[in-house]
This record gives structure tokens, C-alpha cells and sequence, in this order.
């Protein structure tokens, strides 16, 4: 059997083979549930109600998205120059870090300059960790996949020190966490009444603002080309290291937003357990968004559905959560393989 | 041989052999026979089909239709081995041998039981030297590969073949990488293989060459065998107009009136880029209106001369000059701000992005110039109309400049590329390979821009491996030969043997003294 390639595939089969993943997904799902002793239709049906059936779902599902966009804009910005950022989940707590640093009393401004100006700070925070393999990977050729992702466990490490020694909550009764936020430095509701706060906004402006960026701007122009072709880049002058270095900033940038965003909007403290693996999930997300930045927040909107209604119906029908898992696993590998079909059609010899 | 005969001792049968790839037909209901002790040429186009057909002979494809037979029996489609074993050997153009093996292992690879080793060395290498004498094909079996020539290897690429027992021997664009010299040497073996016996497709499209070493000639268009043609009843002309349907002319060149020069190149030395020679003690000056012609044989430091023009490195000594400023900082931005247009070699992985529209790679140079940038923010609308303005002054043929431009032609894609290095106005032009791989109609078209590039006062640098090529265009002509540059010839000046021995490195010992 060999791959041979399509020269110009046609929309049929563009939407038909992820549409056939989709529904391959959810028979896999399903038999899992039989398997688990549960009616599959039931099963199916709870984790939709559970993810959009109603307005505390719904909201829950939004807040779950939220950092999820914010992590796969972070992917899919660097995964568009080649740049292989394995490292969100650290970003996100170098953000997280100085969101609780600059946010528990050291500055004491009004809101606006002081949501500000921590959002700056997470940000770069997020940036600078990712520039540091970067770097590496440009001046010494080494591996920013390998660096990335062992940078994650130093993070949660250091993380951890941290709030067990130096930025432990006095009032924590003995809990490894941070102190509180102060008021001023909590991001607001998007909507009064509506439990869901402005790093949702935040994260939407994001997508719009990398979308922008890669359609309408030079440097965006830089970083599809760098990615699609770096040695005709180089030819034609553009500064290939430059533009990996500013992906770099950009990409732990919006790492960093998340760590901010979940501190600030939702938590309101640091705990070693902030983040479920949003930086990993972020590579789904963007993968599943084919890198696209606002295919990033359908795409993080259903994943956050798939895990918020899984939560649900396993309290409901007694199917483990790790249901969740296995179909967004399940959900990617397919997607990358219907993605695969739509550009080669397989010969038999 | 009688007609009669030769109908009696058909090797090799192909009939109605019909490849589709989507909606384009590479091979339609292809059919021909060809006979013991016979050269076949098949000519065509880039594009024309014949890689295809090739392929689907070897069973790298399967045909949609049509069947192949060799000896009398069909060949089941789709297995490389069976072609092998029906005694079907290829010599491609870039060549499948091990560099840190020797000669003699390389030809034994894997044709006998891994279990077994060394087992009939002695007879192997017998047969080998036999061989090599038989067909003429001198080289030393202990070699190792990677000390070879490329004339060397192709060698050795053939003793493999024949040491298979291949009666059928298919050859792909052998030539492009051999001196004249060694050419010559490569059709006298294959007349020494004709004459024992042996049955030869060579794919070429250098017309005197099919003429020289060919019996009948087979010339594809569009996936179509368009004709059909002894060689004694034929002639380059004719050749030509069959495979591009029409009429060719080639450029008419009016003697050239240097100008002052534009760049000059003094003692420069590059380092060697793994099997890539650097420059030796390089001095080149490229006049105004003139066309300097770089013959050499493929990997001889014409990378690297190409890569220090084109500011992708810098001289390690020596010096650049530019109308006499030395540039600063020597990178492709500084070469296109000084006026440089580059055509590189491999239009795909270096001219331009795959997946980019026409217009994306129409800009890749200028994209952060105005009008089609402005504070960082890009003008698309500036950048299709400039796309537009090439497709049409270049003839680029594409359904629109939001076309990806992995789906033009080899063609069309070095048009954009043309359009794209010429359209600033440049005063020096960089153009390497500028026609390999281009359908005739494609090579006159980049020569006649070439040309009048060169007659409003342009200096053109003409780095090619085709010596017809160089001859025919070339005011100058340089050799270069393991990164040393010879010194000028003007045209006429030298002869394509004469040449051919500066291409394989004599003479230069003789300048250096003097």
C-alpha cells in the first residue's frame, strides 16, 4: 500500500473524512460505555447535557475553554513557524507565578493599570521561558521539543518549592497555595450576574488579535513562510532566528495569558493543581483546529464540552471520566488521520 | 538487421499503457515495442510523461490500463522485483549507491542471501572485471564509492545492472552530470552493450545527443506518443518541433558591449560544505552588459559561488566588491538591496514556498518594502496586483494569482520566479540552472530574457551544466573545476573539447604557475 498525493482535493472529501472521524469517534465512545455497563445513547446524551444542557453547563464549559484557547493559540501560533512548543503548561505557570507575585499586594494601584500591567508581566514571563530554548535551538541546533517539555517538570518543580516555602499562604492552614489576590487585581465578571469572567473576553480578543496577525501583518507573513519553507525564507532574506524569536515571544505569551487569566479570573490564588494539563491540551486543541487561531476556540470549546460533560454523566450514569480522555485521544488520532486522507488518496498495489 | 528480424526479437512490449493522476492524464494508451540490440530514445518534455511511463515499467506505479511485457511474458504490475528478475535494469539520474562500500560491494548488495557472506567473492570479482572490460566501463572494484567521480559512479551504477544479468538497460538522463569527455565514453559503451546484444531506453532531452547514440527516437507530449521516428530520417529540428508541438527559435545574439564592472570577486576562498568544494582562490569580475558563463561539472564549488553571490555566505578571505563599495554586512537582503537578482538552482525547495498562493511568492523578496508593506502592516491588495503584472509581462500560465503555486508547471514556476528577480530592475542577475528540468518552449523564453537583460545594461552571471547552454549564451566563459576558476574565454574562443579539459580539472596547475 502506498500514499499517493491529491493534487487538489475536493470539498466532499475535505469535510466528508473529518466528519467520518467525528462519527468513528463517537461509536468508539460508545462501545467504551457499553463496556462500562451503560446505555450508550444515555451516555452520549448526558455528556452533551452535561457540557451545553444548561446555563451552569454551558458556563462551566466556557470557563473550561478559556485557558484551553488561550494554550492552543500558544501552539498554533509557534506550530505554524515549525517552532515545536512542548512547553505551554510551563508557560502558563510562569504567567500563573507572576500574576500572584505582582497581584497579592506588591503594587497597590486601581484596577485597570494593575490588571494591566500583570497581564504585560504574565505575558512576558511566558515569553522569556520560551526564549531561552529557542534560543538554544537556533545558536546550538538543539532540539526545542526536548527542552520544552523537560522545562515543564522543572516549572512544577520550582512551583512547588515555592509554595511550600517563600510564597506560602500564612492564613493557608498548612496548604501548599499562595496567598489570595487582592480585590483590584481579580479580573471582573464579562457579564454581571454571569459566572464567567473576563478572561473569556480576553481570550477571544487573542484569537482575533494572532488571526490579524498572521493574515494581515508582515510578521505574520514571516512566520507561515518560515515554517512552510525555511531555506527558500532564508534565500529571499527574511530573517529566519529573528522570526523564530519573535514567535517565540508571541507563543509563550498567550501561555503566559492563561497562567494569568486562571489566576486572576477564576482561582484567585496559585495551587500546584491550577492547570490539568491545559499546556498539553492545548496541542489537541490546536491540532484539532488544523493551527487555525479562531478554529482555536470551536476547537477549545469542544474539548472543554467533551471534558465538562464527562464530569457530569460520570456522576450521573457511573462511566469513569477517563472517557473524557480516551475520545478526545481518540478524536485527535482520527482527525490527523482524516486530515491525512483528504490530501492522499491510498493505493493498493 | 532485417525488419523481419526485428519484429522476431522484441524484448520489451508496451501496450496502451494509460496512467491517470486526478483529473490529469500522464500516460494515455502508450504503445511501443523495442527490439534486441536496439537504442530507443524517448524524448519529451518536462512533464511529458516520461518518468511515468518509466516507472510504471518498473513497477514503482500501476497502470490504469495497458499491460507490459518482457521476453514474451507479461510482467505483473506493481512489483519492482519482477522487472528486476525479467532482467529490466535502471540507471537513474541520481544515483542508489553506498559511498563507504566498494565498488565490488556495491554491485554485490543485495543480490545474494545475507546468511551467506563472502561466499563467491573471488568469482563475483571475476565477473566484474569481465564485465567492466566487456563494456568498456573501466573502474577499479576495491574503490571505494565514495572516491569516485560521477562519471565513475554512473559506472558502476551500470556494471550493477549489467552484473544482474539486465538485458534491457532503461537510462535516465544520464548525461546531465558527465564532461563531454565523459558522455562520449558513456555512448561508446553503450554501442559495445548494443552490439552484445543488450536492448537500451535512454531518456534525454538534449537533441544531438538522442541523434548521436539512438536508432529510432519516440517523442511524448502530454502524456501522448506523438511520434515515432528512425533517427537516420530525422533531425534536431524536427525533434524539437515535435516535442513542443511548434516551431522553436532560438535567441539571436548581437555581440555584447561590456561595461564597467558591476562585482568583482578577488582571491576569495570559501570553506568546503561537506562534499561541496568551496572556492579556491576565486577571481571573477561581472561586467555591464555582458553575460558571464559558469561551465562546470555538477558539484564542482558552483554552489558555493552561487551561495556567496546570492548572500547566503561570505567570503572566508578575499574580497567582494560591489562598483567598488565593499558591503557590510553581506547577507540576501544586502545582495537584493545592491541590485542582485537571484535565480536559484532548485526552484522548489529554495525559489519559492509550495503552499504559498502566486502572490505570496511573488512578494517573498519585497514583502517588507513598500507599497507592499507599510509599519509592519501588509498591503495584499498591492501584492496581487503585482502578481497579476508578472503572470501577464511573463506568461505565466495559472488559473489566478490565488493559486498554490505547487500545482504550476516547473515552467511557469521559474516564469514567476523570472518575473519576480526581473521585474525591480536589476543590475546583476544571479541565474543558476536557470532552464534544467524546463520544456523547450520555457528554456528559449528564460534565454531571450536573459538576453535582453544583458542588452539594457545588466550583468548576468549564467551558471549551467549544459555546455550548449553556456556556449550559446555566454560572452565569457569561466570553467570551474573543484572550486578553482579558469581564467575568461571569449566566445568562439574555445572549443567544447578543449572545454571539456578545463571541466575536468587539467590546466589549472599551468595558470597557477604562470
Amino acid at each position: 500500500m502506498r500514499l499517493e498525493p491529491i493534487a487538489n482535493p475536493g470539498l466532499v472529501r475535505r469535510l466528508g473524512f473529518p466528519a467520518v472521524a467525528l462519527a468513528v469517534t463517537v461509536v468508539i465512545g460508545s462501545a467504551l460505555a457499553m463496556l462500562a455497563g451503560a446505555d450508550p445513547f444515555a451516555t452520549l446524551g448526558l455528556i452533551v447535557k452535561g457540557a451545553v444542557g444548561s446555563r451552569f453547563a454551558a458556563l462551566e464549559t466556557l470557563n473550561r475553554a478559556t485557558p484551553l484557547i488561550f494554550t492552543g493559540l500558544s501552539v498554533a501560533v509557534a506550530f505554524r513557524a515549525k517552532l515545536w512548543n512542548i512547553g505551554a503548561e510551563a508557560q502558563l505557570y510562569a504567567g500563573a507565578l507572576v500574576t500572584v507575585l505582582l497581584g497579592t499586594g506588591a503594587l497597590a494601584w486601581p484596577a485597570l493599570p494593575l490588571l494591566a500591567v500583570i497581564a504585560l508581566a504574565a505575558m512576558l514571563a511566558g515569553a522569556v521561558l520560551l526564549l531561552g530554548p529557542v534560543v538554544m535551538k537556533t545558536r546550538a541546533g538543539v532540539d526545542e521539543v526536548v527542552t520544552t517539555l523537560l522545562i515543564n517538570f522543572i516549572m512544577l518543580l520550582v512551583i512547588s518549592m515555592l509554595l511550600e516555602g517563600p510564597l506560602k499562604d500564612p492564613m493557608g492552614m498548612g496548604w501548599p497555595k499562595s496567598a489570595p489576590l487582592q480585590k483590584a487585581a481579580r479580573l471582573p465578571r464579562l457579564f454581571e450576574g454571569l459566572r464567567l469572567h473576563w478572561g473569556f473576553g480576553l481570550a477571544l480578543i487573542s484569537a482575533l488579535v494572532v488571526w490579524v496577525i498572521q493574515t494581515r501583518t508582515t510578521l505574520g507573513y514571516e512566520i507561515r513562510a518560515v515554517g512552510q519553507n525555511a531555506q527558500a525564507a532564508r534565500f529571499a532574506g527574511i530573517p529566519v532566528n529573528r522570526v523564530l524569536l519573535k514567535t517565540a515571544f508571541l507563543s509563550g505569551g498567550l501561555a503566559g495569558l492563561a497562567g494569568f487569566s486562571e489566576v486572576a479570573g477564576l482561582k484567585g490564588n496559585l495551587t500546584l493543581d491550577l492547570s490539568p494539563g491545559f499546556g498539553y491540551t492545548g496541542i489537541i486543541v490546536a491540532m484539532l483546529a488544523l493551527l487555525h487561531p479562531l478554529g482555536v476556540v470551536l476547537s477549545a470549546l469542544f474539548v472543554a464540552g467533551v471534558f465538562v460533560g464527562s464530569d457530569s454523566m460520570s456522576r450521573a450514569a457511573g462511566v469513569p471520566t477517563y472517557i473524557a480522555d480516551i475520545l478526545l485521544a481518540t478524536a485527535l488520532l482520527l482527525m490527523v488521520l482524516a486530515l491525512l486522507l483528504t490530501r492522499f488518496r491510498v493505493v493498493r498495489d | 538487421m532485417s525488419q523481419q528480424r526485428d519484429e522476431a526479437q522484441v524484448v520489451l512490449r508496451l501496450e496502451g499503457i494509460t496512467k491517470r493522476f486526478g483529473a490529469l492524464t500522464a500516460n494515455d494508451a502508450i504503445s511501443f515495442d523495442l527490439r534486441r540490440g536496439e537504442v530507443i530514445a524517448l524524448l519529451g518534455e518536462n512533464g511529458a510523461g516520461k518518468t511515468t511511463l518509466m516507472n510504471i515499467l518498473f513497477g514503482h506505479y500501476t497502470a490504469d490500463a495497458g499491460r507490459v511485457e518482457v521476453f514474451g511474458r507479461a510482467l505483473p504490475p506493481g512489483h519492482p522485483r519482477a522487472a528486476l528478475a525479467a532482467g529490466v535494469g535502471m540507471v537513474h539520474q541520481h544515483f542508489t549507491l553506498a559511498d563507504n562500500l566498494t565498488v565490488l560491494e556495491n554491485i554485490l548488495l543485495g543480490t545474494r542471501s545475507l546468511w551467506r557472506p563472502g561466499l563467491g567473492r573471488a568469482a563475483a570479482r571475476a565477473r566484474v572485471v569481465q564485465l567492466s572490460a566487456d563494456f568498456g566501463l573501466a573502474v577499479h572494484p576495491d574503490a571505494r564509492v565514495g572516491s569516485l567521480s560521477v562519471g565513475e559512479r554512473q559506472r558502476v551504477e551500470i556494471l550493477k545492472a549489467l552484473y544482474r544479468d539486465a538485458r534491457i538497460l532503461i537510462l535516465d538522463e544520464p548525461t546531465a552530470v558527465l564532461t563531454p569527455q565523459e558522455a562520449d565514453a558513456l555512448f561508446e559503451t553503450l554501442r559495445k552493450a548494443v552490439g552484445l546484444g543488450l536492448s537500451i531506453i535512454f531518456i534525454s532531452h538534449k537533441l544531438h545527443e538522442v541523434m548521436a547514440v539512438s536508432s529510432r527516437v519516440l517523442v511524448l507530449r502530454h502524456g501522448r506518443l506523438v511520434g515515432q521516428v528512425a533517427t537516420t530520417e530525422t533531425d534536431r529540428h524536427q525533434l524539437a518541433e515535435m516535442m513542443v508541438g511548434a516551431e522553436v527559435t532560438m535567441p539571436r545574439l548581437a555581440a555584447a558591449v561590456p561595461g564597467p564592472a558591476l562585482l568583482t570577486l578577488s582571491q576569495v576562498c570559501t570553506p568546503d560544505q561537506g562534499a561541496q568544494p568551496g572556492l579556491k582562490h576565486v577571481d571573477l569580475a561581472l561586467h555591464a552588459g555582458q553575460i558571464v558563463g559558469l561551465a562546470g561539472v555538477s558539484g564542482n564549488g558552483q554552489a558555493a559561488l552561487a551561495d556567496l553571490l546570492a548572500g547566503l555566505t561570505r567570503p572566508a578571505s578575499g574580497g567582494l566588491h560591489l562598483a567598488k563599495a565593499v558591503p557590510q554586512d553581506w547577507s540576501p537582503r544586502t545582495a537584493l538591496a545592491a541590485g542582485i537578482a537571484r535565480i536559484p538552482e532548485d526552484r522548489h525547495k529554495t525559489g519559492t514556498i509550495a503552499d504559498f498562493s502566486l502572490t505570496e511568492n511573488a512578494i517573498l523578496e519585497s514583502y517588507g518594502e513598500a507599497p507592499f508593506s507599510r509599519r509592519g502592516w501588509m498591503n495584499w491588495a498591492e501584492a496581487e496586483r503585482f502578481a497579476k503584472q508578472i503572470i501577464t509581462t511573463y506568461d505565466v500560465r495559472c488559473p489566478g494569482p490565488d493559486t498554490r503555486i505547487r500545482l504550476l508547471s516547473g515552467g511557469n514556476m521559474q516564469k514567476l520566479i523570472l518575473g519576480r528577480a526581473l521585474e525591480p530592475g536589476p543590475r546583476i542577475i544571479l541565474a543558476n540552472q536557470p532552464v534544467r528540468g524546463l520544456d523547450i518552449g520555457a528554456v528559449s523564453y528564460v534565454h531571450s530574457r536573459l538576453v535582453a537583460a544583458r542588452d539594457s545594461g545588466a550583468s548576468v552571471l549564467l551558471i549551467s551544466e549544459d555546455l550548449d547552454e553556456i556556449m550559446g549564451l555566454a560572452d565569457v566563459i569561466h570553467v570551474i573545476s573543484e572550486g578553482r576558476l579558469s581564467p575568461g574565454f571569449g566566445r568562439g574562443e574555445m572549443s567544447p573539447v578543449q572545454l571539456g579539459g578545463w571541466m575536468a580539472g587539467q590546466g589549472f596547475e599551468v595558470t597557477n604557475a604562470a
